[in-house]
């Protein structure tokens, strides 16, 4: 019998779905919440009870990442491993990591200050997407169509002035239905899909409203899967792909701490207890 | 239990775990369970939406 700790920071019902089947398979869980732990330079791994293998499933991503540097810290194994949140965590690595591994992946810019980002954008042209480094659920993705807009968009830039703020990341606007393509890749296998349509908007987030829909996963999305996992160093995975009318198949997002509370509800496959055996396998290894 | 801020009803599942968000029918404000014994439980304001929240 194994033991998963499952680090959390607001119990949703992934996490009860994810301790639901640890036990349905016959090992043991243990719930920690990061809130409430304290760390510290001289603790040692039996200070606490992190099991043999740690499910980190913070929804606050810089609560996660620092948290999951605390268990390597501690050599407790963690799914997923600090390199591969941080590089899921910053579009802008994830991005360069895909293109690096020659994952399909749209056209994307990058500046380094105001100026450099309109020079960038007088060459190419409108239209683009622009993109915080770090955010989620959609946050402050927004259609640049115009000369107005881009000129809104970097004034409150200015003004924010957060540390991120003085990154652009620029991506080419894909001519696709609208909808995306959510894949949830358990160690580079893909396990399970699903549409999610916009609702007239530009965005698809499903925490904005999208509508999911369950998708057939096809050998491209499973070829598109595994090498997407392999740049960003395995794991737990939500790969999102759009569908561009030209270039097929584009990855343009992999999420760290994947959600899936509307897919399992009606996915085949059992999700909650496909990523526990592989949690529970990466330590048997 | 009631709510800690409007005093109205709070349904708290029997097998709601700490750490879970108990929502307020009336008001919308968002608790934590922050300890459950038994029938006993603590609630705490829950963390507001932080801008690193999500996928």
């Amino acid at each position: 019998m194994s033991k998963i700790c499952i680090v959390f920071d607001r119990l949703r019902s992934e996490e009860k779905m994810l301790q639901k089947e640890t036990s349905n398979l016959g090992h043991d869980t243990s719930m920690l919440d990061a809130k409430i732990t304290q760390i510290n330079t001289d603790n040692k791994k039996t200070d606490f009870d992190f099991g043999d293998v740690a499910l980190e499933r913070c929804v606050s991503y810089f609560r996660g990442l620092h948290f999951t540097s605390c268990l390597e810290f501690l050599d407790v194994p963690v799914i997923n491993e600090f390199n591969v949140a941080n590089n899921c965590g910053n579009k802008m690595f994830m991005t360069l990591l895909l293109k690096k591994h020659n994952v399909p992946t749209p056209k994307t810019y990058f500046s380094f200050s105001k100026d450099g980002a309109i020079e960038n954008i007088e060459k190419v042209g409108f239209p683009l997407v622009i993109k915080p480094v770090i955010g989620s659920w959609g946050r402050g993705i927004m259609p640049i169509r115009d000369k107005d807009t881009l000129d809104a968009i970097i004034e409150i830039r200015e003004l924010t002035d957060g540390p991120h703020d003085r990154i652009y990341y620029l991506q080419e606007l894909i001519n696709r239905p609208p909808r995306d393509i959510r894949v949830i890749s358990v160690g580079g296998k893909a396990i399970a899909a699903m549409y999610r349509k916009s609702d007239g908007g530009f965005k698809t987030n499903i925490a904005l409203g999208a509508e999911p829909e369950l998708c057939k996963i096809t050998n491209e999305m499973e070829d598109l899967v595994e090498k997407t996992s392999k740049a960003m160093g395995g794991g737990i995975l939500g790969v999102d792909m759009m569908e561009d009318e030209k270039q097929g198949l584009l990855v343009h997002e992999v999420n760290n701490t994947v959600e899936f509370k509307g897919l399992a509800k009606v996915a085949k496959n059992n999700i909650p207890k496909e990523m526990a055996e592989f949690a529970i396998n990466s330590v048997r290894k | 239990m009631n709510c800690p801020e409007c005093d109205a009803d709070l349904n708290i599942p029997d097998d709601a775990s700490v750490g879970e968000i108990i929502s307020c029918p009336d008001c919308g404000a968002d608790f934590e369970i922050s300890k459950k014994e038994g029938s006993n439980v603590k609630l705490k304001q829950a963390e507001s939406v932080g801008e690193d929240w999500g996928e």
